[in-house]
């Protein structure tokens, strides 16, 4: 569909994420930060009403700040000392009082003078050798930033404050942005950037809601409160429908809605070909309150326990009971069904709010994953003694992210013995025979896949990651998102290694990408032998319905002729064809994606 | 009156946020004045940003002086806190 007015409708398109349909209200989220203006004051009052207003600015900085303080919930108190520390750094010399002397000596105007103050810190801070306090100064900008805003009357609305049910649209939604959100209230997204395996569309699947990303301008183009209608199966955005847009997408949603549940009605039945080939699905989740969506939509475990969410938090570092209390839980519920749980992959295109890092040129290749844990024993040792723990209580399986050569996975077993070690000599039960895995998702991992099957007990190839990594292709590019294809022949080819290296050495293999729930995907993945799939829970029940109609006679017989064939549209192509003649209904009525 | 002592830095950590927090939230309730000295650095102990750039792991060895009427229930009280590694590791 192009971009067209009807009579005050305004038709987009962007790139599809997470089906559905949804007609509801806008809600806009301003993430752009200040923009700061360089202004020479010419007389005495000028700069008194300049310090004026910063003062201003501060108090009411200092009333929200408290406002937050006092809004947090009990369980959460003892965490109020961030909120504190960001009320004294409000009052603190460095800040206040040379921001006003730059103002009534320089004669400038207060953004400019408090954005000279802040450099002046970010100096004193960078000469500071310990990493974690220097970084300290992530919290002098926060508080600054608040500061700005309110200098510029600009609204301060969190995504915690959202009290309707909204479409939330947004330039993009960072991990930190959607930990704050009140999940409940949001009916969809749509942003301006992003692609398929974009955090946000990560987040969108997950919550089993629709989304569109890579729409480019749509901040500019929706205003607040505007109707919209979000068809995350087609990635079309109706800005101010008329009615007769309304009536159909209704009725689309009405026969979108029926498939599912017609589909999700058979979820629990194994996931099995027609000729007797079982594989197990198993579900990727974020956090405790999905678990209950995992048994709903047929999950036989979790296959991707990501715990980089309890970092995230405002909150700060989580301690080892509270992270303990958490896994522990999620066993107990999803046992005796296993879960695989990732220890801490912060860094790349995560922020991180707590262990704050130097902006670095390139996140994807810079401090990530095993590399950060392994760099941070003290934060890595807390967070593998709450997992050994938490083994007692059920079926847990630990596995490393990032892993790209055998040094890490040596260097992340002597700290795993450590641990061990501690907890024996103070006789804390945990499962003994724990089982170990990594994930394979940098390239020269693949390579080494067959040396890394005698370390481990499993592999988890993460193919969103082996997909960027591998192709030179950055996901979060809108521009770029077309080249990101899991259809790539490298890509299949790659692995293929991984499965039978695992096979040879007799060790299982899952996969946890986004590809594991792609429908199209799915006769490559069963006719590679791979046996598991991990995905989000809302595409469990779809896949089972494909893995269901599928036999894993023709599945290898689809490998080997794709195996064959150069490029990405060729493999899809073929693979379309294929489910065409498998599921029409699917193709036709575009159920494609995340559903 | 004044008051000068060595305390040292004991959690592991150092002194960061949460710690230098602490010393500001104490330091406020008294009418002394607090100046925290690191080799040829002193810093107002009331100033959240000032002591954090101190910047002080585990080990370091402050020298704390307190001036100011009640002086030595604020160095007791300071003294506590060091002593207890902030309230951290218990």
């Amino acid at each position: 569909m192009s971009n067209h007015d009807v009579a005050g409708q305004k038709n987009m398109k962007g790139v599809a994420v997470s089906s559905g349909i949804i007609i509801g209200k806008a809600h806009l989220v301003d993430r752009t930060k200040t923009k700061i203006l360089y202004k020479y004051l010419i007389n005495d009052e000028e700069i008194n009403s300049e310090v004026e207003r910063f003062e201003n600015a501060l108090l009411t900085t200092e009333q929200q700040l408290v406002r937050l303080k006092n809004g947090m919930p009990e369980h959460v108190k003892e965490h109020s000392f961030i909120l504190d520390s960001h009320l004294m750094i409000l009052k603190d010399s460095m800040l206040k009082d040379s921001t006003i002397k730059r103002i009534l000596d320089e004669k400038i105007n207060v953004e400019w003078a408090l954005k000279k103050s802040i450099v002046a810190i970010r100096q004193n801070f960078e000469q500071i050798d310990d990493d974690y306090i220097s970084n300290r100064i992530n919290d002098v900008e926060y508080v600054t930033e608040r500061i700005f805003r309110n200098l510029s009357g600009k609204d301060q609305r969190g995504l915690d404050t959202i009290n309707q049910r909204v479409i939330i649209v947004a330039h993009d939604l960072s991990p930190a942005d959607t930990t704050e959100l009140n999940v409940d209230r949001v009916k969809g997204f749509i942003t301006n950037v992003g692609g398929r395996t974009s955090h946000t569309a990560i987040m969108a699947q997950a919550l089993d809601i629709p989304a569109v990303v890579g729409l480019e301008a749509i901040t500019a183009q929706v205003s607040e409160g505007d109707i919209l209608i979000v068809d995350g199966s087609t990635g079309n955005v109706i800005i101010n429908p008329d009615d007769n847009t309304i009536l159909f997408y209704e009725k689309k949603k009405f026969q979108h809605e029926e498939y599912k549940s017609n589909i999700a009605r058979v979820s629990h039945l194994p996931a099995e070909s027609i000729d007797g080939h079982r594989i197990s699905i198993t579900a990727n989740i974020e956090f405790l309150e999905e678990v209950a969506a995992v048994k709903s939509h047929g999950g036989k475990g979790i296959g991707l326990y990501r715990t980089e969410f309890l970092y995230l938090r405002s909150k700060g570092i989580p301690d080892e009971e509270e992270l303990f209390e958490d896994y522990r839980e999620v066993a107990e519920i999803i046992a005796p069904n296993p879960v695989t749980i990732r220890t801490l992959d912060l860094g790349g295109d995560k922020f991180v709010s707590k262990i704050e890092m130097a902006t670095e040129m390139n996140p994807a290749l810079g401090l990530r994953g095993i590399r950060l844990c392994l760099k941070l024993p003290d934060i890595f040792k807390s967070q593998l003694r709450a997992i050994l723990r938490a083994s007692a209580y059920g079926n847990i399986q630990l596995m490393f992210p990032m892993i790209s050569g055998l040094q890490e996975i040596l260097d992340a077993e002597q700290i795993m013995k450590e641990v061990k070690d501690e907890l024996d000599h103070n006789n804390i039960e945990y499962d003994h025979d724990i089982k170990t895995g990594i994930m394979i998702e940098v390239p020269s991992a693949v390579t080494m896949a067959e040396t890394f099957a005698q370390y481990v007990d499993f592999f988890s190839i993460g193919t969103n990651d082996l997909i960027q990594y591998a192709l030179a292709i950055d996901r979060i590019n809108e521009h770029m998102a077309f080249m990101y294809q899991p259809f790539h022949p490298a890509i299949i080819k790659m692995i293929k290694h991984v499965v039978d290296s695992a096979k040879k050495t007799g060790i299982s293999v899952s996969l946890c990408g986004e590809m594991a729930g792609d429908p199209l995907c799915l006769p490559l993945l069963i006719g590679l032998g791979i046996d598991e799939l991990s995905m989000n829970s809302s595409a469990i029940p779809l896949s089972k319905r494909v893995i269901r109609s599928l036999s894993i006679k023709d599945a290898r017989s689809d490998l080997k002729h794709v195996i064959t064939l150069g490029t990405s549209r060729e493999v899809r192509t073929y693979l379309l064809d294929r489910m065409k003649a498998l599921l029409p209904e699917l193709v036709e009525k575009g159920y494609l994606h995340g559903m | 009156m004044e008051l000068n002592k060595k305390l040292k830095i004991r959690n592991k950590l150092g002194l960061h946020a949460r710690a230098a927090t602490k010393i500001v939230k104490l330091s406020n309730n008294y009418k002394s004045s607090l100046f925290l000295r690191k080799n040829d650095q002193v810093v107002d102990g009331s100033n959240i940003l000032s002591i954090l750039t101190l910047s002080c792991p585990k080990g370091t060895e402050l020298e704390v002086r307190i001036a100011g009427e009640d002086s030595p229930d604020f160095m007791e009280k300071l003294s506590d806190l060091f002593e207890q590694k902030f309230g951290e590791e218990i």
